[in-house]
């Protein structure tokens, strides 16, 4: 099919499928008319039964908790395909790149930057059941502390903080002690993911029962994923960009 | 105006497919992926809006103040980990088509046809 | 609760993450043992659901969150006979996957057991999924998995190619199922446009899972480059979930709204065309995983129209079509698997006569075709002689002979093929195959000795299995039972929201009739005449053959171009298709 013949199908598809939408969209509740009951139960039940005041982490931890576990292994899974896709060659040594970087304030800068980072990571993760935030949001924050490391400092510091074989540790460890935890409900008698711990008083950090410890468990296994991918693209960087070549 | 943000929704996720059906460059393939998933995101949301709701967060705030839908929130979250993923993927693939079939272009990497 | 429910979801994503964890510090024959007997604890359990819920529906509720007054809080896994059997048949065809691929991956370490495990832990998900939301991630799990294993060999252009176009339709696909999430999400109540659409756009985006046509390009370029061990699971199941997820939605969501005479047509016209469509592109190919890959999408075709008849004989036949054939095409991939593994080739042309030294592969191989010839008395038959008796009472009569017509198509390609590798016979050219695969077989090019009972248990295990399947006592008759719980929507949902068991039912009888036998009959015959056909085409008289090269060439070469392998074509006839699909359903329910 020549681009011609395929933008012209796309076209003519396209349009019956734009009038389509348009036409079902009349058929929706007008925004910010729902009615849906789903939500507004959880709303009211949430942060007097579950003792959470995020309403959106109670959900994610607990009510459909188990969406979250497939998430998790989503994110689990692709890191582990990306290693599968971009592994090296038995032969070939990854050439360790130069560091862009020769200030030594910027560098000061950018390593003290990086422990803000961290401690920010941290708090939105600990956080996360009773103000907006989370394992997730936080796990990508505190990743990103790692890749400053890299960014202002030195490769080499980089991946000596960032070794394989712990970062998988954390990574395994993460999405495996979700799993563990819906099992261990189960070992007591209860369904798969039941809540474990004294639930608290909401808005205090020891609130939410079980929904703590989930939310590490997706801390630790997010911020592992995304510095085992920073790992994996980095080094692919250090293949493709010639390495005798200074940045400009 | 009391369905815009639905029809936003789809015009993001057809001119998303848009993008990918003409594209030229794995890069911009990507990017017209991640693009085309927003529009699930925006959708989403504006279907749990409720008019002068705030965030389903209950601190500091009576319980049984007016607050929107919490369950696409979440929905919306599991979306966005999803999107990075197969973008990690595909950038993955991409990588892989630059060094070893030395294209970047859908429309030459076709070695399977018929 | 019975216990056992989210079992087949956690120990194999339990183990994967422990690989992970402790891959480092454990050996690599130890990661393959492990991950062996996970998915065999995890056959185990899943077989023991089928039996456990035979009685009535395992609804269980995670984090222990019941309905409240009928609203669900929380995420159900619905388990009844027909999915679990589908789990077993998701960690049965791992198991001999992994069994198998003893040795096949050692370059990727703990990665390669690791996504297998995963990928079974989320298509079990995916199979007891009771919640619309759930059922979307536990999709995007297994595809995100899948995309990974399809470019396993990147450093040739046709993995690379294949996983894209997988990876890009796909996503497209899931956008459109999130948009139908999001319509029914919306509550819009009685039946409108909305709900048409909604029912549209998921239908749309679980026919691309499942690779029915027009939305079934990505697939012959996935399946045909994935690794063999890895298109076991890709062809022998993966594809068939989608449809499942479709006979679910139907019957719990729009079942009373959407009424099953005015849905019928349109699904049976997409699945006839799926089948027919299929078959034919089956018949130009001769790289073997690409011939699989096409007769994999003309069954999906046929389970398709089981489901499309929107009966509960039709979705009885589509469990037990699902099981009987996953197993046999998942046979016929180990088969090529070992055919690659020792003569390094898996076309049919190099490899003639040469299978005469696998003997073990090539009657599995032919055992495979011939069940998919729907050979009474075994699994492929019954299921189609359900749809045949069913179909002849809505007046559906016409669909049981295009069905052994696609039937005869693919099922006499593999019996061609089988004839000409392992007999040797047929020509050695044949001008109108596709071309030569520009490159030899992404499998691994690992000289060490393997044990050969490793390669050829997996195979004789699951042809044995798929055939003999048929023999359990009673089969239809509990398919039609199981069947009748989920197409009984007001039951149903008391019994998930309500907690209220239906009343117990007995399993009905069910004997196929004379005009099912004399279908299937036909098209086992048709297949082997189809065989002969494929192999002696040119010794036919000239007259004949100018004849049907001026009827054919042209629009031969035409289905042809249109498998460009461009994912911007693909995308493009996806949304077609789900134009297509929506204007026709908004007429006919309108």
């Amino acid at each position: 099919m020549t681009r011609r013949v395929r933008l012209a199908l796309f076209g003519v598809a396209a349009c019956g499928l734009a009038a389509l939408l348009l036409w079902s969209i009349t058929g929706l509740p007008k925004f910010g008319d729902y009615h849906g009951a789903y939500g507004k139960i959880l709303n009211k039940r949430a942060p007097q039964e579950r003792q959470t005041s995020n309403v959106v982490a109670a959900v994610v931890f607990d009510y459909r908790g188990f969406d979250t576990m497939g998430e998790e292994l989503i994110l689990f899974a692709a890191v582990m395909g990306v290693a599968m896709l971009l592994r090296e060659p038995r032969e070939e040594e990854a050439p360790v790149p130069e560091d862009p970087v020769r200030s030594d304030a910027l560098r000061a800068f950018g390593v003290s930057f990086a422990g803000a980072t961290l401690v920010l990571g941290l708090w939105i993760v600990a956080h996360g059941y009773v103000t907006p935030g989370g394992g997730f949001q936080g796990g990508v924050v505190l990743a990103a502390a790692f890749l400053l490391v890299w960014l202002a400092g030195s490769y080499r510091a980089y991946r000596g903080l960032a070794r394989a074989p712990f970062v998988e540790l954390a990574e395994g460890s993460g999405a495996g002690g979700y799993v563990v935890i819906g099992l261990c409900a189960l070992l007591i008698g209860d369904a798969f993911l039941h809540n474990l711990l004294p639930y608290g008083v909401a808005g205090k950090l020891s609130s939410g029962g079980s929904i703590p410890l989930l939310n590490w468990a997706s801390g630790l296994e997010v911020t592992a994923a995304f510095v085992l991918l920073f790992n994996e693209f980095l080094s692919e960087r250090a293949v493709l960009i010639d390495p005798t070549r200074r940045p400009s | 105006m009391s369905y815009l943000p639905f029809v936003l929704a789809a015009w993001i996720f057809l001119v998303g497919i848009f993008g990918i059906v003409r594209s030229r460059h794995f890069i911009h393939l990507v990017v017209c992926l991640s693009l085309t998933q927003s529009s699930t995101y925006v959708l989403l949301l504006s279907i749990g809006y409720v008019k002068h709701g705030g965030a389903p967060i209950f601190k500091d705030v009576p319980l049984g103040t007016k607050a929107v839908d919490p369950v696409v929130q979440a929905l919306t979250l599991t979306d966005i980990v999803v999107s990075v993923t197969v973008a990690a993927l595909l950038l993955a693939l991409a990588i892989q088509a630059k060094k070893h079939a030395k294209t970047m272009n859908p429309d030459e990497l076709r070695p399977v046809r018929g | 609760m019975d216990v056992l429910v989210p079992l087949p979801v956690a120990i194999p994503l339990l183990t994967a993450a422990a690989l992970t964890a402790f891959g480092y510090w454990c050996g690599r024959r130890l990661d393959d043992l492990i991950a062996i007997v996970a998915t065999a604890a995890t056959l185990v359990i899943s077989l023991l659901l089928v039996f456990r819920s035979n009685d009535h529906d395992l609804v269980y509720w995670f984090g222990g969150w019941k309905p409240s007054n009928g609203v669900a809080l929380g995420i159900s896994f619905t388990v009844d006979p027909g999915v679990a059997a589908v789990a077993t048949l998701v960690a049965t065809l791992a198991l001999a996957a992994l069994v198998f691929s003893w040795r096949y991956f050692d370059e990727v370490g703990t990665l390669f057991p690791v996504l297998m495990l995963v990928f079974v832990g989320a298509m079990c998900g995916f199979a007891l999924a009771g919640d619309l939301f759930n059922l979307f991630v536990w999709f995007e799990l297994m595809s995100v998995v899948a995309y990974a294993l399809t470019g396993y060999g990147v450093e040739h252009a046709g993995p690379l190619e294949g996983a894209i176009n997988f990876a890009v339709t796909n996503s497209v696909g899931s956008f459109c199922i999130l948009f139908g999430i999001g319509f029914l999400y919306a509550r819009t109540g009685a039946l409108n446009l909305a709900q048409i659409v909604a029912f549209t756009l998921l239908v749309g985006g679980f026919m691309t899972k499942a690779g029915a046509v027009p939305f079934h390009f990505w697939l012959s370029d996935a399946y045909a480059v994935a690794p063999v061990p890895v298109c076991i699971l890709l062809a022998g199941v993966m594809s068939d979930l989608g449809l499942h997820a479709i006979a679910r939605i139907y019957w719990t969501v729009f079942s009373g709204t959407l009424s099953a005479g005015d849905i019928r047509p349109v699904l049976i016209g997409f699945g006839l065309v799926t089948a027919i469509v299929g078959g034919f592109m089956c018949f130009l190919q001769r790289d073997l995983k690409r011939m699989l890959a096409f007769a994999t999408i003309s069954n999906i075709g046929a389970v398709l129209v089981g489901i499309a008849l929107l009966t509960r004989s039709g979705l009885a036949s589509s469990i037990v079509y699902l099981n009987t054939n996953g197993l046999l095409r998942g046979a016929a991939f180990v088969a090529v698997g070992i055919l690659v593994r020792r003569f390094k080739s898996g076309d049919e042309l190099d490899l003639r006569g040469r299978g005469r030294r696998a003997p073990i592969a090539g009657v599995v191989f032919a055992a495979a075709g011939l069940g998919l010839a729907l050979l009474p008395p075994f699994g492929p038959f019954l299921a189609n002689a359900l749809v045949v008796d069913s179909a002849d009472t809505l007046g559906y009569g016409w669909v049981p002979p295009v069905l052994a017509l696609a039937a005869v198509l693919s099922a006499g390609t593999i019996l061609r093929a089988a004839a000409r590798i392992f007999g040797g016979l047929g020509e050695a050219k044949d001008p109108l195959f596709s071309h030569e695969p520009e490159e030899s077989q992404e499998e691994p090019t690992d000289t060490r000795r393997v044990s050969q009972p490793l390669l050829w248990i997996p195979a004789a295990a699951l042809a044995l299995v798929g055939l003999g399947l048929v023999f359990v006592p009673e089969l239809a008759g509990h398919a039609l039972r199981n069947a009748g719980r989920l197409v009984d929507r007001s039951a149903h949902a008391r019994e998930v929201l309500h907690g209220v068991p239906p009343s117990p039912a007995p399993a009905p009888s069910y004997s196929p009739s004379a005009a099912a036998y004399a279908y299937s009959v036909a098209s086992t015959l048709g297949a082997l005449a189809f065989a002969a056909f494929g192999l002696y085409r040119r010794r036919l008289p000239i007259v004949l053959r100018r004849a049907a090269a001026r009827v054919a060439d042209r629009p031969v070469a035409g289905l042809k171009a249109l498998h460009s392998g461009v994912v911007g074509d693909y995308v493009a006839w996806l949304t077609a298709g789900i134009a297509v699909l929506g204007g026709v359903v908004a007429v006919v329910v309108r």
